[in-house]
Parts: structure tokens; C-alpha cells; sequence
């Protein structure tokens, strides 16, 4: 019993970091969102039932933008798919686990939670990893709604934030992100691309734009990593 | 409404492939190419969010070096190309499209 406690602890501990690194996305996230006319209901409601941050900033974007329904969940599937390469990678070491164990651990998979739990378990072994992994997931979610509130309470509070410029802090942050992965060049190909279309295809009906632009994106990175020269060229 | 369906549908997208794996088992296969494809998705994406918010901020194309929306951007991309901190680029690109907006 008490060794799951430790177990848990450390779980918690380890996700200090990434805690740390979320909240200030959280306060961010909660203010956009309901500066972009989100209801303070929905925008906890988000940060409660999806928890995935990138996904959420986008969400609100196209909410804003007047974005039909599946445009919104589709671009959501695209933007989480990356975490179904996570379930896959995890998935060894909770096979034996039962299905109350995974489900739960499952809705709360994270980029951080991934990478704190992958590392432990890869570097320390699985035991009790489920306590481990559990507690890192409470840690993240609990981190993420409180700080998503405390970015409701500022919006609300501080009407008008969104005109001072928050709109554009979301393509600051959007722009961060985005920037440390253009050191190579597939991804500097995909990001050229998917901004070029995007800019030429903008006001298209229902946010399409957007998914034209990810998938036209996504292909020219494609290509660019097989093109000669470029790794090991496919022995083509 | 609309944006309660909005999340309904992405909690379920999301809680899906999430559990894709852990909770459906290895019965599922991840083919190699969509493994690689879903590399180059975040730049795809957050790229065709960005190039038109900076380029044509009010609808139409504006390049002009006095547009904040396109310096703030660069900014951002520079500092966080340099230092890999996404916060500090972040801030810095929010002080530099403040002052153009606000002071100038």
C-alpha cells in the first residue's frame, strides 16, 4: 500500500515541471477563449472534457472564425493524432492492466504525461506504473482547470482583454511552437506550404482553408523527406 | 449551443484516439506512412493559422513593415527559433506588437 503511495508521489513529482511549463497556457487559454465569445461554462467545460491544449487554442480560433462543426472536430482528430502514437507506445506496458485502469488513463493522456510516464518506464521499469502514471495525470488535469479558471476569471474581470492584443497572443504562442521544429527541412517545407495555401485559400466557407492547408502542408513535408539528398533516399 | 456540440464532438474525437491502443489493444495498426505524416501535422497546422493572421490581419495583404501583426510574428519566430523558449518569445513578441500598436 504504501509502496503505491511512493509510487504515486513520485508520479506527482515528476510532473512538477510540466505543471509549471501548462499553467501559464492555461491562463492564456482561459482568457481567448472567453474573449472569442466562448461562455465561461463552456470554456471550463473545454479544459474539463477535452484536455488537449493545442486542439483547445484552435477550437476557440475557429469558433471565433465561425467554424462549421466538422471542421472543428476534424481539425481536433488531426491536431490529436499524435496521441494515438503515445496510446500505442504505452500500451506494452499497460496491457495486463484492467480496463478500469486504462480507460481513465487514457482520457487523461497528455504530451506531458507521455513524456514524464514514457521516461520513467523506460529508465526506471513499470512497476507500479499505473499509480505513477495516474498520479501524473491528476496532477496535469487538476493544473489545467485551475488555471484555465483563473484565465476565465481575468477575461471576465478585465473586459475588453481580447482588443488589447490577446487575439494576438494567440498567434504569438501559435508561433512559438511552431518555430524550434523549422531547423529541419521537411517541417520548414510542410510550415511554407501550409501557410502559403492558407494565405491564398483564406475566407473560405466553414474554416476549409484551414484543413486544405494542413493536408497540402502535410504532403509537401512528405515529399521533401523523400526527396535525394535528403537521409538515406529511400534506395531509390 | 453550437459550441457545447463543439466540445461534446471533440471530447469524443480526442477520447478516441486516445484510447485507440490503450484500451482496443494492438489489434489496430499504425501504418508507416500516416506515422510519418502526423510529423509534419503541428507545423502544417499552426502555420496555416499564423501566415494569414500576420499577412492580412484585417482580411486583405498587408506586408508593410508598420503591419504589427506580421513584426509580432516574426519576433515570436525569431526568439523562439534562437532560445527555444516558448514563453519568452511569447512575451517579447507581445511587448514589441504592443509598443507598435499603442506607441507608435
Amino acid at each position: 500500500m504504501s509502496e503505491a503511495r511512493n509510487a504515486f508521489i513520485e508520479g506527482m513529482r515528476d510532473t512538477i515541471p510540466m505543471l509549471v511549463g501548462a499553467a501559464p497556457f492555461g491562463v492564456i487559454f482561459g482568457t481567448l477563449a472567453v474573449g472569442a465569445g466562448l461562455s465561461s461554462a463552456a470554456t471550463l467545460g473545454m479544459s474539463l472534457l477535452v484536455f488537449a491544449g493545442s486542439s483547445q487554442f484552435i477550437a476557440v480560433s475557429l469558433i471565433g472564425a465561425g467554424a462549421a462543426l466538422p471542421v472543428i472536430w476534424l481539425t481536433t482528430f488531426v491536431v490529436n493524432l499524435r496521441h494515438a502514437l503515445y496510446s500505442a507506445t504505452l500500451l506494452p506496458f499497460a496491457r495486463d492492466w484492467s480496463l478500469r485502469w486504462r480507460w481513465p488513463l487514457a482520457f487523461w493522456l497528455t504530451d506531458e504525461t507521455f513524456a514524464v510516464v514514457e521516461h520513467r518506464f523506460r529508465s526506471r521499469g513499470s512497476e507500479l506504473g499505473e499509480c505513477y502514471w495516474l498520479a501524473s495525470s491528476l496532477a496535469m488535469y487538476g493544473n489545467w482547470l485551475f488555471w484555465t479558471l483563473v484565465g476565465v476569471l481575468l477575461g471576465k474581470s478585465i473586459p475588453g482583454l481580447a482588443n488589447l492584443g490577446l487575439d494576438f497572443a494567440m498567434v504569438a504562442t501559435f508561433a512559438a511552437i511552431v518555430a524550434p521544429q523549422l531547423k529541419k527541412r521537411p517541417a520548414l517545407g510542410a510550415a511554407c506550404a501550409a501557410g502559403l495555401t492558407a494565405l491564398l485559400a483564406r475566407g473560405m466557407p466553414y474554416k476549409l482553408d484551414l484543413m486544405l492547408a494542413a493536408v497540402v502542408g502535410v504532403a509537401a513535408g512528405m515529399l521533401l523527406e523523400r526527396a535525394p539528398g535528403r537521409k538515406e533516399a529511400d534506395h531509390a | 449551443m453550437h459550441e457545447w456540440l463543439a466540445i461534446l464532438g471533440m471530447m469524443a474525437v480526442t477520447v478516441a484516439i486516445r484510447a485507440s491502443f490503450l484500451v482496443f489493444g494492438q489489434r489496430l495498426a499504425f501504418p508507416d506512412w500516416l506515422n510519418r505524416a502526423l510529423h509534419y501535422v503541428p507545423a502544417a497546422v499552426l502555420s496555416a493559422l499564423v501566415v494569414p493572421m500576420a499577412l492580412a490581419p484585417g482580411g486583405t495583404l498587408d506586408i508593410r513593415p508598420g503591419n504589427p501583426w506580421l513584426v509580432g510574428t516574426l519576433v515570436s519566430l525569431a526568439v523562439a527559433f534562437k532560445t527555444g523558449k516558448t514563453l519568452l518569445a511569447i512575451v517579447v513578441s507581445f511587448v514589441v506588437y504592443g509598443a507598435m500598436r499603442w506607441l507608435l
